[in-house]
């Protein structure tokens, strides 16, 4: 019983003395979030998208194409060819019969969530060993270059 | 047993206490570090720093970007100085920043910073600094940490008063530090300065918007020297208090004729008053010349207008825009705390420590309580405008900060200190060392209506054993002080590059929120940009070469090009395809005789290279970018003068490529 109480004694002695000194540092300082602070910035990466939230159709929706083909010239051209053929990426020739659509979207708007859990995304990155980059494409534009692949790919 | 255990206990009581109350103890001056300065500096692995912290750079003409409290240097920002790391005044699109009346000047001494406000406190907008040498007055954007505006200042000997801004960011004033002589009469004797050199204050407008700079007049003063200033604030709002030395009017050997008189003068401006003196058409038109120098985040590039008139308020002859108050031997700093009720005048070479009352000077106005007149501006008297002097404040007084608790920090250069003291009652109420002789001083959010008051940070002006030596010339050292408690305490020492003169200090949270991560591609509207590697091209026009390059992880496109001549000026317009934050390309070429480029997410930029002689010359990324980095290169064919090799260029002609087709 006396003993409990002369720890309680030391404890709180150093804890006076503590706050005495003029310890408690950064008390008022909150933590800093740079990714909440910056969301509303236009280098954003997607939240993941879910299978069903992708309706595809046939005749192929022709705006889309189009809207899809100048986004690839802009954006993806660089390192995917029309083609079977690798360039830094895979080419795009039959992507839409490998990959399931929300695959495909996702690795377009949400590569950094591919890369560290799609175990395809992972082979990938290991044959062509530059992580593909978040190209600030939204979820519509993702839709209107899925299009394209399918056009690519023979659809009508 | 039990009696062991309790002799234990005890012990431990009485050791923590000992080791507790002898960290209390007072200090030496020499080694005045409480035991837990390491834990309030440390900011882990991933964490950020609470404070932004914009120092000036002196004479490297940038501005340093140091987080607070660890005095971690987290950027070098150029504004007046070329910087070969990313191209700043090498590239095309960033020359025309550094463009004068006297054509491209590479270089300037920057020593004063100024955050943008709105009523009074950090907005986090911009940053503005001043030119020291050849005038001019730069803004920077708190987005993209970029220089985005320099204005040339005409009528201006040496921008040393400057930037200074009111409550809104109305105005940005630069004053003149040396007077010189202005209008038509420009070769004249130096010797004629009493009848020759006036003083010239501009006053530039602030668009509340984009921040886009226009002087809207400029004051003619008498011929001093002008060395610091502040708006007022608050019921001060309306006035600008600007110090002045040399109004001895000397012209040589200042160190002792620019210090003959017991006092010279605070300078109390009614920039209302000179509004509507404007408005009323007073003001004489001149023709001057200067630059304006504007940057786009549209184009990339930026722009350069030769300016030719400026508007003159001539205060001898338009009355009641300036006030003298006398303040006791070549005052430096001349503060104005939070309330804006009270202004320090830091005479360098004074024992006492001047505070003038706001609302004693009006009434001094009113009363015209005036001890005479200098070229017919009043002199109002020391007494009537005086609120009281702080007595033995320390030697050498040079600038002043406040902490938002009724308490003001002067920095005291001769005696190496930082001493604290209260505003009201004028009482000295602790003093700290600083290693060594101390210029500026820096609280978070100390010029404004609301500091944040938790740190002070010191400038110092000499290094000397702070650090490991690195031979004559030395990083320049700063202190980081703990101003929470009723006496500071000395948390960190940290160095700084170039010659911090002025600093501000200013919560993260008001900056990170704008900072800008890439800039759109679909936005670019740079002339020579390359939507898309399918639209790289080479052109030649005459005897220039334009190539329209992409840059993306980890190839250049064109990066195999023919056809270019000896005598041909070559053009690299690069645009860096990348929409992801912290993805830079950068572009070099072997014998450029400039720098190289850095190309963010988003952007073009371009460099100029002139081939001197025949060959094959590579050309590389410069900003290590993925795994296959070492492969983004290419190479250019330069031709002897008038030979006839066609101009082709092209990426990726492998042989993969060329068997599916």
């Amino acid at each position: 019983m006396k003993a409990k109480f002369l720890i309680a004694a030391a404890l709180v002695s150093g804890a006076v003395l503590f706050i005495a000194c003029g310890g408690g540092a950064d008390k008022d300082a909150k933590p800093l979030d740079v990714e909440e602070l910056t969301k509303n910035q236009p280098e954003t990466h997607g939240t993941e998208i879910k299978e069903g939230e992708i309706n595809l159709s046939n005749p192929l929706n022709a705006e889309w194409v189009t809207g899809g083909k100048s986004i690839y010239e802009l954006k993806c051209q660089s390192c995917h060819r029309l083609t079977e053929e690798r360039l830094v990426g895979p080419g795009w020739k039959d992507v839409t019969r490998r990959r399931q659509p929300v695959w495909i979207m996702n690795m377009i708007t949400n590569v950094d969530m591919m890369l560290d859990t799609d175990p395809e995304a992972q082979k990938l990155l290991e044959q062509c060993l530059v992580r593909m980059p978040n190209q600030n494409i939204s979820k519509e534009d993702a839709r209107k270059v899925l299009e394209y692949m399918r056009s690519n790919d023979g659809e009508k | 047993m039990r009696s062991t255990f309790k002799l234990l206990v005890l012990l431990t009581i009485l050791a923590t206490t000992i080791f507790l109350v002898q960290s209390c103890a007072p200090k030496g001056t020499q080694s005045a570090v409480s035991g837990d300065a390491a834990a309030k500096v440390y900011v882990g692995p991933g964490k950020y720093d609470e404070f932004y912290n914009f120092v000036s750079g002196g004479f490297n003409g940038q501005i340093g970007v140091y987080g607070i409290p660890s005095g971690r240097l987290l950027k070098i920002l150029p504004v007046f100085s070329v910087f070969p790391e990313n191209g700043y005044g090498y590239s095309e699109e960033t020359k025309p920043m550094l463009n004068t009346s006297h054509g491209f000047v590479p270089w300037d001494d920057l020593h004063h910073i100024a955050i943008s406000t709105t009523n009074g406190e950090h907005d986090g907008r911009w940053v503005f600094a001043n030119g020291n040498n050849t005038p001019r007055v730069a803004r920077i954007s708190l987005k993209t940490f970029r220089t985005e505006e320099i204005l040339e200042l005409p009528n201006s000997g040496g921008n040393h008063s400057s930037p200074f801004i009111t409550e809104n960011t109305e105005y940005v004033v630069a004053g003149t530090r040396f007077s010189v002589p202005m209008g038509d009469k420009k070769d004249v004797p130096i010797s004629s300065y009493k009848e020759n050199f006036k003083g010239s204050i501009s006053f530039i407008k602030v668009d509340p918007q984009t921040g886009n700079m226009n002087i809207a007049f400029q004051l003619r003063t008498p011929g001093f020297n002008y060395d610091l200033s502040r708006a007022g604030k608050g019921p001060s709002h309306g006035w600008f208090f600007f110090s002045t030395y040399n109004t001895e009017q000397a012209y040589t050997l200042l160190e002792v004729n620019a210090s003959q008189k017991d006092k010279d003068f605070i300078m109390a401006v009614n920039w209302k008053k000179a509004e509507e003196y404007l408005a009323q058409g007073k003001g004489k038109i001149e023709n001057v010349r200067y630059a304006h120098n504007t940057y786009s985040d549209k184009t990339h590039a930026a722009i350069s207008k030769i300016e030719e008139q400026v508007t003159v308020l001539d205060v001898t002859e338009l009355k009641d825009i300036v006030y003298f108050i006398p303040c006791p031997k070549s005052p430096h700093g001349c503060d104005v705390d939070p309330s804006g009720e009270y202004i320090v005048g830091s005479g360098k070479l004074a024992a006492t420590m001047p505070v003038f009352s706001f609302t004693k000077i009006q009434n001094a106005i009113a009363n015209k309580e005036y001890e005479g007149d200098f070229n017919g501006i009043p002199i109002i008297r020391y007494d009537a405008a005086l609120h009281g002097e702080v007595q033995k404040p320390g030697l050498g007084p040079l600038h002043t900060e406040f902490d938002g608790k009724g308490n003001a920090y002067t920095s005291m250069f001769v005696s190496s200190e930082i001493v604290k003291w209260n505003v009201k009652t004028l009482q000295v109420l602790d003093r700290v060392p600083t290693y060594y002789s101390i210029g500026h001083l820096s609280v978070p959010g100390g010029p404004t209506k609301k500091p944040w008051g938790k740190y002070v940070i010191a400038y110092n002006k000499i290094t000397k054993d702070r650090y490991l030596p690195t031979g004559p010339e030395l990083a320049q050292s700063a202190q980081l002080y703990d101003i929470s408690g009723d006496k500071m305490k000395l948390l960190l020492d940290f160095p700084t590059v170039g010659e911090p003169h002025y600093a501000e200090a200013i919560p993260a949270d008001l900056i990170i929120k704008n900072s800008q991560k890439i800039f759109k591609i679909e936005e670019n509207e740079n002339p020579y940009v390359t939507m898309g590697e399918g639209k790289a091209k080479v052109e030649r026009k005459g005897n220039q070469v334009h190539v329209y390059m992409t840059a993306i992880r980890s190839h250049l496109n064109p990066d195999n090009i023919e056809g270019v001549k000896v005598g041909d000026e070559v053009y690299f317009h690069v645009t860096n395809l990348e929409q992801d934050w912290d993805v830079p390309h950068g572009f070099a070429i072997k014998g450029a005789l400039n720098a190289e480029i850095l190309i963010m997410p988003g952007e073009t930029q371009t460099l100029k290279w002139v081939p001197q002689t025949a060959g094959v010359v590579p050309f590389y990324c410069t900003d290590f970018c993925s795994a296959l980095h070492q492969e983004m290169s290419g190479y250019i064919r330069i031709s002897p003068a008038g030979s006839n090799v066609p101009l082709t260029w092209g990426t990726g002609k492998t042989e993969a490529a060329t068997a599916s087709k």
